[in-house]
């Protein structure tokens, strides 16, 4: 068959009952700027870690609220914290704290 | 004069709280000397047998005695203090003096000089105890004004130059209303007894008067009993007290004259300076977080507070600290309490990152052509492009050979992650830019971030030489490589606490400035310089605190109305963008609109 460039996603069901719902709730109370996020995606806009590699704020912070944080721990690491996206947000969301408190949980729940 | 007695249990309050104090001072002395490192106990040695110590002599007089700082800080504060502390100092001395030359057998009994009154009777044979009665009047009379001013203090503390003071905890206000009650109860006591030890015109006018009411000295004793508890309370109460700076502060000021700094962990020097925290409260007003954000609690009086209690709020206080300096620059003992906040925030649990994590930085291509500069713009530098852009323009025009370092996107410098606590990931980016640093083979790094720049000052023992972009103009201007024209603006400079504060780079950006505009001087400028509350040093600060802070900062600044805030800091620019109707420009953009560029 040829290829037209199209694919067809693999089916994704988002089990909000079986998902980790606890770290979601620990960063809340960590850094409760995260509530405000509206997922514009200017943090990873302008993100330095971005640049070189594949780093999405936006989205880590997606996955984490849905409770997807299977295979977060990887990710985190590669954040400079230099603070960019802090200043770039519309919202005024402290990122940089959103991901220390994620990191944080992490290490607690070993 | 002649002994009337040696003992009465009266002195027993204070003899228990006397050896309860120098027990306690001695055994907490041995364990933070010996929780010092070699090195530094070392240092303490050379310290102490050397003339360092002369040194270090001085600074307790004057600033244990005399508190020059608070002096300088406010005249009516000094004096207050100054007339409790030397008042006090004094009147033991002499007391010391007294029993030596009145009553030399019971020099070794120690509670006999605190109450020689008591203990001795008036001949007429002796000297009348003339001149040292008077001295010890007068100094009585000093203390007691110092605690009369004290008590003032309560209730107008505006009059001594500060707005905020500190909430007392239990243990300060035991040992404060003891502490204020000692002197007049020596006062009475002394007075009462004075028509059979006699006494000078304080003691001696008040015996005057009460010899109407008690002429036997044997019914003034509740008097005698009463002075003797509150200084047994005070002197039992003074180690879990602000009042522990007392003892304190001696040794930190022989340490600190040894060349001993805080070390990378809360023992050692660091617990001195945690214990020697008087609590005045002169941190309080500095402290933007407490005057703009109205977080009193982050202040670092309350920070060394909690520390020393071991409070579960320390950490987040820890982290919430912009690290502006401002409470370093206006303590009175000079207590680093950065560096306190610093070892807090190094000693959180957080994950410290796998060795790979930053493997996706870019290797460093080693080049032919060796550039003279090596640029490097930073992070936040790439969020205010005017400042680069500026920057190569100004390059372009004096024919500077550079090359710039992160035009494709910065790797962060590493000092957000070091002040953050995170120090294996910081030194992973260390690692990287060094290399990159090596490899392009450059003489001059030029970087346009106070932040890089005091990263690369500090921590990466670069072997070229690193300049911050404002000393680089400088250079330039000297040398004749670039000739701005001077016009007829007015500007405000904001000295960026990295760069000022903790690099003392005060004098090239005014100098490239007053080139260029007519810059006007600030309350801020200098020393006393104010945070923008961008700092990446805070992680808690929400954006709404901050941006009270950076409005507030604003106002401050541009209250004469400049034509321009001229900043040397991208983060400071950034934050004061829209905080203020006042054009907000770097130095590297002020310079290159005042040349003329074909």
């Amino acid at each position: 068959m040829p290829d037209f460039g199209y694919t067809i996603n693999k089916q994704r069901v988002i089990d909000l009952d079986k998902n980790d719902g606890q770290t979601v709730r620990r960063v809340r109370q960590l850094e409760p700027s995260i509530n405000i996020c509206i997922g514009c995606g200017t943090c990873t806009a302008t993100c330095s870690a971005n640049i070189f590699t594949e780093f999405n704020l936006r989205q880590l912070m997606l996955l984490v609220t849905r409770g997807e944080t299977a295979n977060l721990r990887k990710d985190i690491e590669k954040c400079m914290l230099c603070g960019k996206c802090m200043l770039a947000c519309p919202r005024g969301v402290n990122t940089r704290n959103v991901l220390l408190a994620i990191s944080r949980i992490f290490t607690e729940n070993e | 004069m002649q002994e009337r007695l040696s003992y009465d249990p009266f002195v027993l309050p204070f003899t228990f709280g006397m050896v309860y104090i120098i027990v306690y001072l001695i055994v907490a002395m041995a364990r933070v000397i010996n929780a010092l490192p070699k090195e530094d106990k070392q240092r303490l040695a050379k310290g102490i047998f050397s003339k360092k110590i002369f040194i270090s002599i001085k600074e307790i007089f004057l600033e244990c005695l005399i508190h020059r700082k608070i002096f300088k800080h406010n005249k009516w504060l000094g004096f207050m203090h100054m007339s409790i502390a030397f008042g006090w100092f004094m009147m033991i001395l002499l007391a010391h003096i007294e029993v030596k030359l009145y009553a030399p057998t019971r020099f070794n009994l120690p509670y006999y000089p605190i109450f020689f009154r008591y203990f001795m009777m008036e001949t007429e044979t002796t000297l009348r105890g003339g001149l040292l009665f008077f001295l010890m009047d007068f100094f009585l009379l000093l203390t007691l004004t110092g605690v009369g001013m004290a008590m003032y203090k309560r209730i107008n503390k505006r009059r001594f130059g500060m707005r905020r003071t500190t909430r007392l905890r239990l243990g300060d206000t035991i040992a404060m209303y003891t502490l204020w009650a000692i002197f007049p109860l020596r006062l009475l006591a002394e007075s009462f007894t004075s028509n059979v030890s006699g006494g000078s015109f304080l003691t001696r006018g008040f015996g005057l008067v009460f010899e109407n009411f008690v002429s036997n000295p044997d019914h003034t004793l509740p008097i005698w009993w009463a002075y003797s508890i509150a200084l047994g309370i005070f002197m039992v109460a003074l180690p879990h007290s602000r009042f522990m700076h007392i003892p304190t502060e001696m040794l930190l000021i022989v340490l600190r004259n040894s060349g001993i700094k805080v070390e990378k962990k809360n023992k050692g020097i660091a617990t001195i300076s945690i214990y020697s925290c008087s609590r005045c409260g002169m941190c309080l007003d500095p402290c933007q977080m407490v005057s703009a954000a109205r977080l009193n609690n982050r202040a670092s009086v309350y920070f060394l507070r909690q520390v020393r209690h071991k409070e579960k709020e320390t950490e987040n206080t820890a982290n919430a600290c912009l690290m502006c300096g401002r409470c370093v620059q206006a303590c009175p003992v000079g207590i680093d309490s950065c560096a306190i906040k610093q070892n807090v925030r190094d000693q959180r649990s957080l994950p410290t990152g796998t060795e790979q994590q930053y493997s996706y930085l870019p290797q460093p291509i080693a080049s032919e052509i060796k550039p003279e500069i090596l640029y490097f713009a930073g992070c936040m530098t790439h969020l205010t492009p005017g400042i680069k852009q500026s920057m190569e323009a100004i390059f372009k025009h004096a024919n500077v050979n550079y090359q710039f370092m992160d035009e494709k996107g910065s790797i962060c410098c590493g000092r957000p992650l070091l002040l953050a606590g995170q120090t294996a990931a910081g030194e992973r980016l260390i690692e990287t830019n060094k290399k990159i640093i090596a490899e392009s083979g450059a003489k001059i790094l030029v970087t346009s971030c106070p932040i890089c720049y005091r990263a690369f000052n500090e921590t990466y023992n670069l072997p070229i030489k690193v300049l911050h972009h404002t000393e680089y103009l400088e250079r330039l201007i000297d040398e004749g490589r670039i000739k701005p024209q001077k016009s007829l603006k007015n500007f405000v400079y904001h000295d960026s606490c990295e760069l000022s504060r903790y690099s003392n780079i005060y004098k090239q950006p005014r100098n490239v400035l007053r080139s260029i505009a007519y810059l006007q001087p600030t309350p801020y400028d200098g020393k006393d310089g104010i945070c923008c509350g961008g700092s990446i040093g805070s992680t808690l600060l929400t954006s709404t605190q901050r941006r009270k802070i950076a409005i507030d900062a604003a106002n401050k600044l541009t209250e004469k109305q400049p034509d321009c805030l001229v900043t040397s800091c991208p983060l400071c620019k950034k934050t004061f963008d829209n905080t203020t109707a006042t054009d907000v420009k770097d130095i590297a953009q002020v310079v290159k609109e005042a040349l003329i560029i074909e």
